[in-house]
């Protein structure tokens, strides 16, 4: 019964986030606000591949979901906070049918079971997802954070890409979705949002021979410049 | 009028009566029911001229290049296709039915006030006050479509106007109040407030001439103010030397300004008979008032981007610009227009 349950919803979840991406991503992304893109070819299609935009709002998924064609919907995985998105039910089941998200725990589980308590790899999901060629969504900032301000970028991206070195980073800056529904708001007030695509970055190329840190701070600094005609005056 | 109200009120009453005699005003009728049909065959006609105009420049540029292949005419093309694009949406916004037309306008002001609000700077903590910002479009333009004047001439510029400082001072940031507050009461003003003279144009029904209500004066208003832009833009290109606003528009010059507003002066004297009440008299003025007025509304939007700093007021037109970049001359001729015609006839 189970094995007959989870073939239906292996069937249906490509159209359920079809469905979502057409009835909720793109009338909040191009209709309530509206999207100026930059360089859209640079946009990986074909998986495996990460994309790494900066983290601002909720919608800032809702943006990814919208600049991807649809046809490759499906194979875009947004990776987020387990101890977040599948606290309750409902919410689990909304954000792993609709928006397909690869959830990861941010602080290490134990293995259940495990007699000598060996951790377990919480990138585990990450690592099956690139291996089944699908693109994965990944915010370095970890969190949303200050609106329209960058953080310093978690190291994960750099673990995945050491792992993958042939696997192409794509940073991506957006502009605008913090100011539209900032953290801890639900209504997003209509902004025209700018979103700027870099060039790939790999690892055999930009982690200067295998440095974890080297490649984050290449990494920032691709997300810095992509950052810098979009920095407007306000009055705060 | 009691005789006490004294001679001036009485001079004033006999000298606009006077102006009205002279330029041969037709007699003002009350309570008419929006014209019927609402797409009247003379605007047929006129949105017939506009894709033949379109056809022309399309095979006006695809002809050079074939003369000057080594030219470049990318940009060009791009701003034509667009050009499409928008005539064919006007078109099909216009084409169904008086209230479907105001919601589609409604819709123009929603995005151009969008657009504003991503241009200026805005306060975080002004997040709710601009949702209420924003109601003001969906009420201003029903109160369009209630045909309710007298709220819709004062909605924004009074009510509005007092009830946005007052939901900011609630929410208790006074740093940057001042321009918070007067920024957006500019944005309501212009993108709201003055778009939507067009869309009361719409409801105005037809007197003197029955194709010359609604849709028709729209399409007047709205052909020769953007016709205006290209006029001023092809004058000031082929002919143009002396600077108008060098600090604000270097490429605005004199010879494309008066070149501009000859040529749409004559456009309006020979489309005023299809589509409008008009006589020669005040259609030549309203000409001059398009011209004039496209050119300071174009230069009004040019001033905001350049102390912004930006080039360009968006990028929803490939060729053109932001949906600002188009619009910006109707900021100023709507609301004059539509004021010239309501004094005159209505």
């Amino acid at each position: 019964m189970h094995q007959a349950l989870d073939a239906v919803n292996e069937f249906l979840r490509p159209w359920l986030r079809r469905a979502f991406a057409v009835c909720v991503a793109w009338p909040i992304c191009l209709v309530v606000l509206g999207m100026n893109i930059r360089h859209r070819t640079r946009l990986p299609l074909k998986g495996p591949a990460i994309v790494t935009p900066n983290h601002n709002s909720h919608l800032d998924t809702a943006a990814m979901l919208t600049i991807f064609p649809i046809s490759v919907i499906p194979k875009v995985r947004p990776v987020a906070a387990a101890d977040y998105f599948l606290t309750s039910g409902l919410m689990a089941w909304f954000s792993l049918n609709f928006v397909g998200i690869i959830p990861i725990m941010r602080k290490r589980p134990r293995v259940e079971g495990g007699l000598t308590g060996v951790d377990a790899d919480p990138l585990q999901g990450c690592y099956d997802a690139l291996e089944r060629g699908e693109i994965l969504i990944i915010f370095p900032e970890g969190t949303r954070g200050e609106p329209e301000r960058m953080q310093e970028l978690k190291s994960g991206v750099a673990v995945l890409a050491s792992k993958f070195p042939q696997v192409p980073v794509v940073p991506i800056f957006m502009h605008g979705l913090g100011k539209a529904m900032p953290k801890g708001s639900f209504i997003p007030v209509p902004f025209f949002v700018d979103v700027n695509i870099g060039t790939p970055m790999r690892w055999e190329s930009d982690s200067a021979g295998g440095d974890k840190k080297a490649f984050m701070a290449e990494l920032g600094s691709r997300m810095k410049i992509l950052s810098e005609k979009y920095e407007r005056p306000d009055y705060d | 009028m009691s005789n006490e109200a004294g001679p001036v009120r009485k001079t004033l009453d006999a000298s606009q009566q006077a102006i009205k005699k002279t330029i041969e005003v037709v007699p003002r009728k009350v309570n008419e029911a929006i014209p019927k049909p609402h797409f009247p065959e003379a605007v047929g006609y006129a949105f017939l001229g506009a894709y033949l105009i379109l056809m022309f420049a399309t095979a006006l540029v695809w002809v050079r290049k074939r003369i000057y292949p080594e030219r470049d005419y990318s940009e060009l093309k791009l701003r034509i296709k667009t050009w499409w694009i928008i005539v064919v949406l006007t078109t099909f916004a216009l084409g169904f039915n008086t209230y479907f037309s105001i919601f589609c306008l409604a819709f123009l002001s929603f995005l151009a006030f969008k657009e504003y609000l991503s241009l200026v700077p805005t306060r975080r903590a002004d997040h709710r006050v601009l949702l209420w910002a924003y109601l003001a479009i969906p009420i201003q333009y029903l109160l369009v479509g209630a045909e309710w004047y007298g709220v819709f001439i004062i909605f924004i510029p009074v009510y509005w106007f007092l009830f946005m400082p007052m939901r900011m001072v609630l929410v208790g940031e006074t740093k940057g109040f001042l321009a918070a507050v007067g920024t957006l009461q500019w944005g309501l003003m212009t993108c709201v407030f003055s778009l939507s003279h067009m869309a009361y144009l719409l409801v105005l029904p037809a007197t003197g001439n029955p194709n010359g209500g609604g849709v028709a004066l729209l399409f007047y208003l709205v052909f020769l103010t953007q016709f205006n832009d290209v006029a001023q833009y092809v004058w000031g290109k082929r002919f143009g030397r002396v600077k108008v606003t060098p600090s604000v528009s270097p490429n605005k010059t004199i010879e494309g300004l008066v070149g501009g507003v000859m040529t749409t002066t004559l456009l309006a004297l020979a489309m005023a008979p299809w589509l409008t009440p008009m006589g020669h008299v005040q259609a030549l003025a309203v000409g001059v008032l398009i011209g004039f007025g496209g050119f300071i509304g174009d230069v009004t939007i040019s001033a905001i981007k350049r102390d912004l700093g930006l080039k360009d007021s968006g990028s929803l037109l490939p060729g053109h610009g932001g949906i600002l970049d188009r619009i910006d001359s109707l900021t100023f001729t709507a609301p004059v227009f539509f004021h010239v015609i309501y004094f005159l006839y209505y």
